[in-house]
């Protein structure tokens, strides 16, 4: 079995071939998976090459440094990492409709799946999407030209897109870890599953892993050292408050996954005993230390989200968000708090009842500043001048499910009810009724609100909003019935159950799961339509929402250096300000000066390329392909420090004219009357509400 | 400008060019991501030792802690790591004077080389263990023994490469500014790993030379 070329690799692993092998109903769906990653790269690499697509992506893209494009790829890749979560969804759904006494799947088949869609969604679609933001918003709505370390953004990429890539090669060749996306020992260890795949978890958790801590320190530093002048922290825009925050998160909350995964590796690899059933290993450790690093993480994929939340809902709601102050002291204490509950997520394994209290109590204190935060949202929307646009469909559809959300939260933080309803259907349609309306919603309406900025147009209002209005209705039928059925007792995880009284519930989570799949496919229309639209829904002028921070004080698309003149900030709200004073739109200086950009760099191509082949090698013990491509990737980041590469430098004149030109334009027309928002008149010169 | 940049003289030690300005400026971020992410690596040590002290008891019956520490040797292991982290000190101050390139580059192959003795007595002792059947797939104690130990040899093995490195770089470069703050930077993560020996010398050898 153990090759020295091929290391544990044989034909008898590429999973696509299962299903001519043997033609069951289980192999037909996994195989034809593995079809579609292949299909669709073939298809892929021969547009880039017919159509010549390669050169863009490989000059423009894939070595860039810009903040906004690798925020932009973040979001690509946590869309299309998406779209394959939600289709697992969709077939875990229809295996749950055909489960009493069966179901088409092979148990392990159905294991893979809900570890796949686990691991998928929390770690490749929404971090990706929150930290995408991130990436586009913190740099402009901080006043600067890019995060602090620019190529080392691109390393972040670089890493993410490697734990992608290995959990769509696992469609294809080997099979994915079993044991859920917390991967618990003993039941990956060696003896349980000796085959690839905890590998698989291993190493795209781990890679992924070094790419989100160095997001954190990048970000915490930008935040703290590259603010504009005048940017004090109180007059920081609540997103960025909240980056802030998930980067303290990242920083110290990824250490322990770290940490967790390089000792379950080595338990599997070199035959160690940390989480081992004999030998003095202990799992509960693995139990500790995953949850360090899981609850916090909770955090980092709800704090952004709620930044994003607070954001628009000023800005739809016409008026300055209610209670600043509280908002942010609230977010602070969430991640404060975020780091003493870890516990919460075992209270059934055995430690004692004053331990279990003392974490319930802890448990529970998150919803106080957490509902500040609902409150504020709530007060900023009373008494505002509300648009019904597509965010404010999310909003409602948020606030109203995320309160259902938090009281269930609050009844799992009892130990009581926690033993009663543990490990049933009921802890998955809380998280799944906190994640969705909390932050896939944000992400869905923070798309809609500023894609104009970085693409120049606006998305099409009606396929957005039916987009929003599949999700919500498509939420509420998936995961609603699932607190029932986890009441009545039908546990999470298990592929079948021989209760027929859960089948009309798992009929109507069907119907919410097709209807979800629906709105993914709505969403990409909506993309294609308002693509096709550009010309109609264009917005050069960059404020298509009567936005209220800096950021929107650029055209669209923002040019690659973002502002002409470093901003000065007075105030909160610091381009509503300006609006409001009416000292918008101007130029008051005449010193324009060349600007450098950071330079490119093909580091993170050598990761991505090298780093999946790493993970790969190591997942089928191939050592002399992990040894080769741990060098070249090592080589290449030493070499980094004997290359002097300058930027490029945008000379100053091109610099004035595309600044002269916006402002020209601005000057020009009439500021469009919020009510026509959505109309083609909307150029992206927003007039305030009762001027125009 | 703002409050950011008035705190500036926040590295006295680097001396990076005539009223420090625009240097010191562009330091600060650098500097500052370095502390961070040194923070960042003292949660991850502090994992191994939160799993170290519960796995004490967890021998099944295999060698414990008093069977594997060799005093004479960790006693000239802490004096080559803390020797080693004084000589990275001097290197920096000579830089910070104004010595040539070569009298620094000197300073740290000396500092290098205490580096290189510690790993080598370390591993002997790795050695000296296996050989007593003290091996890491032995017991869930000796697992967390040997990664604890062996996590912080590793970040001296990666500190002792970056040596090498930044010699180099100085031999090249000279003492461009990048360069001074990548020793300066270097210079902290070799006194961090003083500290964590510190940490492992009191909880994981102290115990055992007291039993």
């Amino acid at each position: 079995m153990d090759h020295l070329i091929s290391g544990r690799l044989g034909w008898d692993d590429i999973a696509i071939f299962d299903v001519f092998r043997d033609p069951t109903a289980s192999n037909i769906v996994g195989s034809s998976a593995g079809w579609l990653v292949v299909i669709g790269g073939i298809i892929t690499a021969a547009l880039l090459l017919v159509r010549g697509w390669w050169q863009p992506l490989l000059f423009e893209w894939l070595t860039t440094t810009d903040h906004k494009k690798i925020g932009i790829m973040y979001i690509v890749v946590g869309l299309v990492m998406f779209a394959r979560g939600v289709a697992e969804g969709v077939v875990m759904r229809t295996q749950y409709v055909t489960a009493f006494e069966g179901g088409y799947l092979t148990a392990d088949h159905f294991s893979e799946l809900f570890s796949t869609h686990g691991t998928i969604m929390i770690f490749f679609a929404l971090m990706p999407f929150l930290i995408g933001f991130m990436n586009l918003l913190v740099p402009l709505m901080i006043g600067a030209r890019d995060v602090a370390f620019p190529r080392l953004n691109q390393i972040s990429l670089a890493f993410t897109v490697v734990g992608a890539m290995l959990l769509m090669i696992s469609l294809v060749i080997g099979k994915f870890s079993t044991g859920g996306w917390t991967g618990y020992p003993p039941y990956t260890g060696v003896a349980f599953q000796p085959g690839t795949g905890p590998d698989y978890w291993i190493w795209s958790l781990g890679l992924s892993g070094i790419g989100s801590l160095l997001t954190g320190i990048n970000f915490a530093v930008t935040i703290y050292k590259m603010r504009c002048p005048g940017m004090t922290f109180m007059r920081m825009p609540v997103f960025v408050w909240t980056a802030l925050c998930t980067s303290i998160l990242l920083i110290f909350a990824l250490p322990p996954l770290t940490a967790v995964v390089i000792m379950q590796a080595l338990d599997r690899y070199l035959d160690f005993h940390f989480f081992t059933n004999d030998l003095g290993g202990n799992m509960m450790n693995f139990a500790n230390l995953f949850w360090m690093f899981g609850h916090p993480e909770v955090y980092i994929l709800i704090l952004p989200a709620f930044g994003l939340y607070s954001e628009f809902t000023a800005i739809f709601a016409g008026k300055r968000i209610y209670g600043y102050t509280s908002l942010v002291i609230a977010t602070m204490a969430i991640a404060v708090l975020s780091f003493t509950v870890w516990l919460h997520h075992f209270f059934t394994m055995g430690q004692s009842p004053t331990i279990n209290v003392a974490f319930g109590i802890a448990t529970m204190l998150i919803a106080i500043p957490t509902g500040v935060k609902v409150y504020v949202w709530i007060a900023t929307l009373w008494g505002g001048r509300i648009r019904m646009r597509t965010p404010v469909i999310y909003l409602g559809g948020f606030i109203f499910f995320f309160a259902i959300g938090g009281y269930t939260g609050i009844l799992l933080a009892n130990p009581t009810i926690n033993f009663t309803v543990h490990n049933s259907q009921f802890v998955v349609a809380h998280f799944h009724n906190v994640l969705l309306p909390g932050t896939l919603f944000a992400v869905l309406a923070g798309i809609y609100v500023w894609f104009p900025k970085f693409f120049g147009f606006r998305l099409d209002e009606r396929w957005s909003a039916t987009t929003a209005w599949l999700f919500i209705v498509g939420f509420t039928f998936a995961f609603m019935p699932l607190y029932m059925v986890g009441l009545m007792g039908l546990p999470r995880r298990s592929p079948a159950f021989d209760d027929p009284g859960y089948i009309p519930y798992m009929i109507v989570a069907m119907g919410g799961a097709l209807c979800l799949l629906a709105a993914l496919c709505a969403l990409i229309g909506t993309f294609i339509v308002s693509a096709r639209r550009r010309d109609e829904l264009a917005v050069p002028g960059g404020d298509p929402w009567d936005g209220r921070t800096l950021e929107w004080a650029t055209p669209a698309p923002v040019p690659e250096w973002n502002f002409a003149f470093l901003p000065e900030v007075k105030r909160l709200d610091a381009f509503e300000v300006e609006k409001a004073q009416g000292t918008a739109y101007r130029i008051d200086r005449e010193d324009f000066e060349d600007i450098e950009l950071a330079p490119k760099s093909w580091i993170g191509l050598t990761i991505i390329v090298f780093g999946t082949l790493l993970g790969f090698a190591m997942v089928f013990w191939i050592w002399w392909l992990a040894v080769l491509s741990a060098t070249v990737v090592l080589a290449h980041a030493i070499g980094l420090g004997f290359v002097r590469d300058a930027g490029e430098i945008v000379p100053a004149d091109v610099v004035e004219r595309t600044e002269r030109d916006w402002i020209a334009a601005a000057r020009q027309g009439q500021g469009t009357d919020r009510t026509l928002e959505v109309s083609p008149r909307n150029r992206g010169f927003s007039a305030r509400i009762g001027e125009a | 400008m703002t409050a950011s940049s008035s705190c500036s003289s926040s590295h006295p030690g680097l001396n990076l060019g005539a009223a420090h300005g625009q240097a010191h400026e562009d330091a600060e971020p650098v500097m500052f991501g370095f502390w961070i992410f040194l923070m960042s690596d003292l949660v991850t040590f502090a994992m191994f030792f939160a799993v170290y002290a519960t796995s004490l008891q967890a021998t099944a019956g295999g060698p414990g802690n008093a069977d594997i520490v060799d005093v004479t040797s960790i006693a000239l292991q802490t004096g080559a790591l803390l020797v080693s982290s004084l000589l990275f000190g001097i290197a920096t101050v000579a830089m910070k004077h104004g010595s040539a390139a070569r009298t620094v580059i000197l300073w740290l192959l000396a500092s290098l080389a205490l580096g290189l003795c510690f790993l080598g007595l370390e591993l002997r002792d790795f050695i000296v263990a296996a050989e007593k059947g003290a091996v890491p797939m032995r017991s869930g104690y000796l697992s967390a023994f040997w990664a604890l130990v062996g996590l912080h040899g590793l970040h001296v093995a990666v500190g002792s490469v970056m040596i090498c490195v930044l010699c180099a770089q100085i031999a090249i470069f000279g003492f461009a500014s990048d360069v001074k703050t990548r020793l300066l930077r270097l210079g902290l993560y070799w006194h961090f790993l003083d500290i964590i020996w510190i940490g492992i010398f009191s909880i994981v050898f102290l115990p055992g030379l007291l039993t």
